[in-house]
């Protein structure tokens, strides 16, 4: 009997470990390939989900960085280089997605990064680029921190030169939606759950701070694990609590079952998120359920840009999985900014692509820095800390099943 | 407003998921000393069967007192093949080799199950939306949808049958015996490998019942379901003491109602509120789990050596 006994506690314990561990595991690379049509073949790496949690949002950033590659190549942007995109899957892991900056870096033919979706992500690149004096871009983190320092709130200090964002923060973002929350919707008595995500905590932190501060009232607070599939014990706490709305700072996984149990619980409350939820399997994963809730996004919606025109139309046309909504023009706008930095510094180099590709990813760090044009997604310049210059925000609201604008701002 | 009606109700739905589950595990382990670690995945293929069948079989828009037997049906049946082939070309070769051999391969068939629903099922790699039973009852000060009625009908039916089939039948107490001592067994003309695959099979289709449930109640499931769901339900078997399918079923429910509970008010007690909520409900789960096995290390009922299938 001793021996079964320890037998079981044996097995459990190397089954969970084993168990834990396998979710790190790396995968093949399913990269997007183009053609070289003779001169230098330069890479850009883009990292994101591809796989499992967030991954239609992830696809998006993929294939919006493809199609800039794509039409970089076709116009001849470059002239003699050829743009090849590598595509990584990080599934939201840190640690995947650290090793896959170890592999973006150490690839001799890359020039520069776009990604990851996830702030958490995010954390874990950044010193792994800035080691190899390679620009990253990402289309989507919004954690302060990230350009502004740990310490954003009182001493504003830019970490890492190499990293960019071509999303607005969500100081901006949570800010943006409590005011919508209080003023715009009128909702006094609010419920903030949030995910302990980097994104998600810093998120609902920001949205509960300035609620208050507005003259609203959190009447309660939690926070879930990710990947929690039963919210029955939350749903009967924000019954309890009286409140008219439930504000979540996390992702779609979670957010459309937390709304569906909450509809079912008997609360007709509408959920109000950040644009980690604003993706069309928010609303297929919730069904009815999602009518109402509200979801705030960086930018204004894509299709009402005259310039993502032609990005939608292509997008489409080629049958691109995952959702271009939230992030794919943010995505083609940094793969951009990267393609024109390396074209400046071939420029500056009397037209020829600088053999040491060190100094070639320094000037094109430099360059990015010095980006000014018009993307398709509004006007494409970093400030000093490597933060978008373009702080516009829209709240999106499901109107008979799908994501409807109802307020465009420019966060002040 | 009183939620203690309402949390307890919410626990002993979570529970009865767990323990149907559990069943699996501990029927199992009742019988060939293994810890099926691959069981939560029979869970998720079960939950996929049940979808197959509502959404490649049924003719659109049949209504959901028509579908849902018939995706019992279909996820059983996927459900038991994968658990019997899983005995018999996984397991069944390896018998009478050393314990770590199955557990290693049990891990292995848990990764390629999902693997392989993850690469081949349509859409599979993000969250598929599975038809809900969502019409909701208010009784009392408790709200619950159909699909908590399902789950509760379906356990007690599963529970209670599986109770008077182990106790009354000339099977059932075949695998008593086995259970017991499978050598001795075997000699009194107790033919041990069909009780072994009934064991898989049993656990298997209570996995689809669960699974099926779970598909009505969160109206979603994906190719990774299985794992933390398998895990829980594995503690269940292990709070209740392994081996026992009493105490299966009582491991589950406890545990369900112990996580609910802890979500639900821990925060609320003075100085605790840092360790509350729903984010610390596993964690109290297991800190139970683990004081449990301090003071009854065989678990809640123990394992009656007597009457341990």
């Amino acid at each position: 009997m001793i021996v079964r006994r320890s037998m079981v506690i044996l097995t459990s314990v190397m089954a969970t470990g084993a168990l834990t561990l396998t979710a790190c595991g790396s995968r093949d690379d399913k990269g997007g390939n183009s053609d070289s049509g003779g001169g230098t073949t330069l890479t850009i790496g883009v990292d994101a989900p591809l796989s499992g949690e967030n991954s239609t949002t992830g696809l998006g950033i993929q294939y919006g960085a493809q199609i800039a590659v794509d039409d970089a190549n076709k116009n001849k942007l470059v002239p003699g280089v050829t743009f090849k995109l590598k595509a990584f899957d990080d599934k939201a892991q840190p640690a995947t997605g650290q090793s896959n900056a170890t592999a973006i870096t150490g690839d001799k033919t890359a020039v520069g990064a776009v990604g990851p979706l996830n702030s958490g992500v995010a954390q874990s690149m950044q010193q792994v680029f800035a080691s190899a004096n390679m620009v990253e871009i990402s289309p989507s983190n919004t954690n302060p921190a990230l350009t502004q320092g740990k310490d954003w709130q009182t001493a504003k200090k830019r970490p890492y030169k190499t990293y960019f964002r071509t999303a607005t923060t969500d100081e901006l973002q949570g800010s943006f939606a409590a005011d919508y929350a209080y003023n715009g919707l009128k909702k006094k008595k609010v419920f903030v759950v949030d995910d302990k995500q980097t994104y998600g905590a810093g998120l609902a932190k920001i949205f509960n701070e300035q609620f208050k501060k507005l003259g609203g009232t959190v009447v309660g607070t939690d926070h879930v694990n990710t990947g929690d599939k039963d919210f029955g014990s939350l749903v009967t706490k924000v019954k309890s609590s009286g409140a008219d709305l439930l504000y979540y700072g996390g992702q779609y996984d979670e957010s459309s079952l937390i709304t569906k149990q909450l509809k079912d619980g008997g609360v007709k409350i509408p959920l109000f998120g950040g644009d980690g939820m604003f993706a069309s399997t928010y609303i297929e994963t919730a069904g009815a359920a999602s009518e109402g809730d509200l979801a705030t996004a960086v930018g204004v919606p894509a299709d009402t840009l005259p310039a993502a025109k032609t990005f939608i139309e292509t997008y489409k046309s080629k049958g691109y999985k995952g959702d271009y909504g939230a992030y794919g023009a943010y995505s083609y706008d940094a793969t951009t900014a990267i393609i024109k930095a390396v074209k400046a510094a071939v420029d500056a180099n009397d037209g020829k692509v600088p053999t040491d590709i060190n100094a070639l990813r320094s000037s094109v760090v430099d360059n990015v820095q010095k980006s000014d044009f018009e993307g398709i997604s509004g006007k494409v310049s970093f400030d000093q800390y490597g933060d978008t210059t373009n702080k516009q925000l829209t709240v999106y609201q499901v109107t008979k099943g799908a994501w409807k604008a109802v307020k465009t701002g420019t966060a002040s | 407003m009183n939620t203690l009606p309402q949390q307890l109700a919410n626990g002993l739905l979570l529970g009865s998921m767990y323990g149907l589950i559990a069943i699996g595990y501990t029927m199992v382990y009742g019988i060939v000393q293994l810890i099926n670690f691959a069981h939560g995945e029979i869970f998720m293929t079960g939950a996929f069967g049940a979808f197959t069948v509502y959404f490649y079989i049924l003719p659109d828009g049949v209504s959901m007192a028509v579908a849902v037997p018939l995706m019992l049906i279909g996820g059983g049946i996927v459900a038991v093949l994968i658990a019997v082939g899983a005995e018999r070309f996984a397991y069944r070769p390896l018998r009478g080799a050393p314990r770590l051999a199955p557990l290693i391969t049990a891990i292995g068939l848990s990764l390629a199950l999902q693997e392989v629903v993850r690469n081949f099922y349509p859409g599979a790699d993000r969250a598929i939306a599975f038809p809900g039973l969502d019409a909701t009852h208010e009784i009392g000060s408790v709200t619950i949808k159909d699909a908590d009625i399902f789950l509760i009908v379906a356990a007690i039916i599963c529970m209670s049958s599986l109770a008077f089939f182990v106790r009354k039948s000339r099977t059932g107490r075949a695998m008593q015996a086995t259970a017991q001592d499978p050598d001795t067994a075997q000699l009194m003309g107790i033919d041990t490998n069909r009780i072994i695959v009934i064991a898989f099979a049993i656990g298997g289709f209570f996995a689809a019942v669960a699974a099926l449930a779970y598909g009505l109640k969160y109206g979603n499931i994906d190719y990774r379901m299985g794992f933390l769901m398998g895990l829980k339900a594995f503690t269940a078997a292990v709070l209740g003491g392994i081996g026992n399918i009493y105490g299966a079923m009582l491991g589950g429910l406890v545990l369900g109602v112990a996580e609910t509970l802890a979500s639900a008010y821990i925060d609320g007690i003075p100085g605790m509120d840092k360790l509350g909520g729903q984010s610390w409900a596993n964690v109290w789960a297991f800190a139970l789990l683990i004081i449990v096995l301090l003071v009854r290390p065989q678990g809640l009922l123990g394992e009656r050596v007597a009457d341990r299938a």
